[in-house]
């Protein structure tokens, strides 16, 4: 019985294979390997590419991306002829110069793009994004119905409300917030900090200035939203707060636009958790304007080191892949806010668009703001802790941040 | 054994530790002491969904021209292992001017990437290799105690938390120690206190790390510690036994003594292991209260921007501080050998 389903299941599945293969007008002539991030609309890119025909197309889809992305295209030839990256990572390629410039293949091939699609530096396209994304406010109306009010739109509500929950005995740690000692706490501080109008550096130099008033009021707010987390959120990434979510143990939080369509989907999701499960555009801090959040784009780059036949078939395999006709599939068009001709939002989108349209700061794409990124990823810890003063853990992340400058030669 | 002979017998070896083990440290070496060049930076005008903005790259025509007349980098000396994210001279110096009592210089110290490592890496060696020697041995006499038909299910329930990978084991103890786990809520019973968390708390963190330690080396020192009791000479033992030699001090006077220079091996490699510790760090997600010299090098490694010269550093920092614990067993070992010979 077992090894029938098998058999039918690989005849099927090289059925529909060779249905892919014929399929759909692509064809290429050369070496295809793509490294990318692993999440389901990544993953539909990855398989859209496999579906040409022609050359050996591989993937290799995995969250340890940036550790070996770089390494697998210095090489020459490179290894990956592609990396799927996002604004942050784009630039650790772009300082050590392993992807190329698509003008010419833009204009040979690049008919489907948007304009927006092509992201240009100095002139020069150098990756074809294919999604947005953005950190944005998941709640539960049922939870917020109860007590009365309407979704926040400024952490400050938050806070109050957050109280109020705690005080009616709804929830003991109604606020859940991705604040893993890390790259995720000090992703929260990058949103709350530009939330204040604070800025990284000096203009036009890698000279720091988060050692600022805007720094002090960004810790003290966060400090200030981990009284009402779970006591564990130093070690809470946004796997452990999803589950804290689903687990009807979180009322307000921070979460990513391309997982809030998933939210709920879980197994043993209790049913006012699902019921109640709701998104809104991302929060303002301070009094100011700009919302306390990053905007990010998802998008894909060609090797330098790879022959320019390999170049091409890359080009034309993930041209494929974000071709607009991948819309018609409903599952796929609710993967992620792709920004792809003829997309329109669904539901779990609203987040991300409110964030563009309320003219949220995109992360900055400066060559040392990874290593502004570590430093306050392993420097804030001790304060989030009541350790030490906010003044001396910006002190410290300045130190930190200014040692690896110099090492870089950035400084 | 001939010189000639000797130098047939070892060439390969030789060859294989020249390979794998001289040449990887000179290059680790060079790189700690050689650093990318400066960057030249223009500004240029970037263009994507969210519209255009002015921002800052490198200029990648002017750096490569740099980095071909010299693509080893520049040349920096020890500038790395005393900067701040090493041994952080200066930070020290200024410390121990502005504090006025220990506990402020040590304070500031553990403010320190690489003091704060140190202190947790230290805390574990000295915590974890002792205790896992001890239990090793209380496994080994109590399984050598038990009756042969049980002897091989014994043995293999013992083992096992050697085989589970590092990794998963720490995964696993941190799920039980969750606020909301099974042991965390126990602790949170036990001491009265609904709102104590194991992993909001660094002594608690770090005396879970040091647990899992011994839990997961224990059964090294326990395989090695059985396989050496079966070579106990049996006439010591019952010529002890006539003597009327209770059963600790047939431990104490013919077993351990039979046993010492197994302990020597394991607490040497124990020493080694324990030093370079790790996983339980990224298991637990513990950095906010621990880290040590190896998970600094994978956090150097591992960022958007990755820092390979300040890995390097920690790298050759890390050899340093195994040669320097390994010494005291060295020279005892090379002690005993001159001995014999």
């Amino acid at each position: 019985m077992f090894l029938r389903s098998l058999a039918t299941a690989s005849a099927l599945a090289m059925i529909s294979s060779a249905a892919f293969a014929d399929g759909h007008g692509c064809a290429i002539d050369a070496r295809v390997s793509i490294v990318g991030n692993e999440f389901p609309a990544i993953q539909t890119v990855g398989a859209g590419a496999q579906s040409c025909a022609g050359g050996d197309v591989s993937t290799n889809l995995t969250a340890d991306h940036q550790e070996i992305n770089l390494a697998g295209m210095q090489g020459n030839p490179a290894e990956y002829t592609s990396a799927i990256i996002a604004n942050s990572s784009i630039v650790a390629l772009m300082n050590e110069d392993v992807i190329r410039p698509l003008d010419d293949l833009v204009a040979k091939h690049g008919q489907d793009f948007k304009k927006n699609q092509l992201i240009t530096i100095n002139g020069k396209v150098m990756a074809v994004a294919f999604m947005a994304n953005a950190q944005h406010l998941v709640y539960r109306s049922d939870v917020l119905a109860e007590i009365g009010v309407e979704p926040p739109t400024t952490y400050e509500d938050m806070l109050t409300y957050a109280q109020v929950i705690r005080d009616k005995g709804i929830m003991e740690h109604p606020v859940g917030g991705a604040y893993a000692s890390g790259w995720n706490l000090a992703q929260e501080f990058n949103n709350m900090f530009l939330g204040y109008g604070g800025a990284f550096f000096e203009a036009g130099s890698a000279n720091p200035t988060v050692n600022s008033e805007a720094g002090i009021k960004t810790l003290e707010m966060m400090k200030a939203l981990s009284e009402y987390m779970n006591p564990d959120f130093l070690t809470h990434d946004s796997n452990a707060t999803n589950a804290e979510f689903r687990a009807g143990n979180v009322a307000l939080m921070n979460m990513w636009g391309s997982r809030a369509a998933t939210m709920t989907d879980a197994d043993g999701v209790p049913q006012e958790v699902i019921d109640g499960f709701a998104i809104a555009g991302p929060m303002t801090v301070g009094g100011g304007t700009t919302p306390a959040s990053t905007l990010w784009w998802d998008g894909w780059t060609v090797a330098k080191n790879v022959s320019d036949a390999e170049a091409e078939a890359t080009f034309l395999a993930l041209a494929h892949a974000i071709r607009p006709a991948i819309l018609e599939d409903d599952e796929v068009a609710k993967q992620a806010v792709w920004l792809i001709d003829g997309y329109q939002p669904t539901d779990a989108a609203k987040g991300v668009f409110a964030a563009a349209q309320s003219n949220t700061i995109p992360y900055p794409m400066l060559p040392y703001m990874g290593l502004m990124h570590t430093a306050l990823g392993n420097e804030l810890s001790d304060f989030m802790q009541g350790k030490e003063t906010a003044e001396q853990a910006l002190k410290d992340v300045e130190a930190a941040y200014i040692a690896a400058a110099k090492e870089k030669g950035f400084l | 054994m001939k010189h000639r002979t000797f130098f047939w017998f070892f060439l390969p070896t030789g060859f294989a530790m020249f390979l794998f083990i001289a040449l990887p440290i000179v290059s680790v070496v060079t790189q700690s002491l050689f650093a990318p060049h400066e960057a030249v930076f223009v500004e240029v005008e970037n263009c994507g969904p969210f519209g255009c903005t002015t921002e800052t790259t490198i200029d990648q025509d002017a750096t490569r021209a740099v980095r071909d007349a010299n693509p080893i980098g520049r040349f920096v000396g020890l500038d790395i292992y005393l900067d701040r994210g090493h041994l952080a001279i200066n930070e020290v110096r200024e410390a121990w001017a502005t504090s006025e009592n220990w506990g402020q210089f040590r304070n500031a110290l553990g403010n320190l990437p690489f003091y704060r490592a140190m202190a947790f890496t230290l805390t574990y060696t000295f915590f974890v290799t002792p205790a896992l020697i001890l239990l090793g041995l209380l496994i080994a006499l109590a399984v050598n105690a038990v009756t042969q038909r049980l002897k091989g299910l014994v043995i293999f329930f013992s083992l096992l938390p050697f085989t589970v990978t590092p990794l998963i084991g720490s995964l696993v103890l941190f799920w039980m120690i969750d606020s909301r786990g099974i042991l965390g809520n126990v602790v949170s019973y036990l001491a009265g206190d609904p709102d104590l968390s194991i992993k909001a708390s660094t002594p608690l963190m770090w005396a879970a790390i040091i647990i899992w330690g011994i839990w997961h080396s224990a059964p090294f020192a326990f395989v090695v510690f059985y396989a050496g009791l079966q070579t106990l000479p049996k006439d010591q033992l019952e010529a002890a036994q006539i003597d009327g030699a209770s059963r600790f001090q047939q431990v104490r006077f013919v077993i351990i003594p039979h046993l010492m220079p197994l302990v020597t091996f394991v607490a040497l490699i124990m020493l080694m292991d324990n030093f370079r510790v790790f996983e339980p760090i990224v298991g637990f997600s513990a950095s906010a209260h621990a880290t040590s010299l190896s998970w600094i090098i994978f956090n150097d490694m591992g960022g958007e921007t990755r820092q390979l010269s300040a890995a390097a550093a920690t790298s050759v920092l890390t050899i340093i501080g195994v040669a320097f614990l390994l010494s005291p067993v060295l020279v005892r070992t090379w002690r005993d050998f001159k001995v014999k010979s």
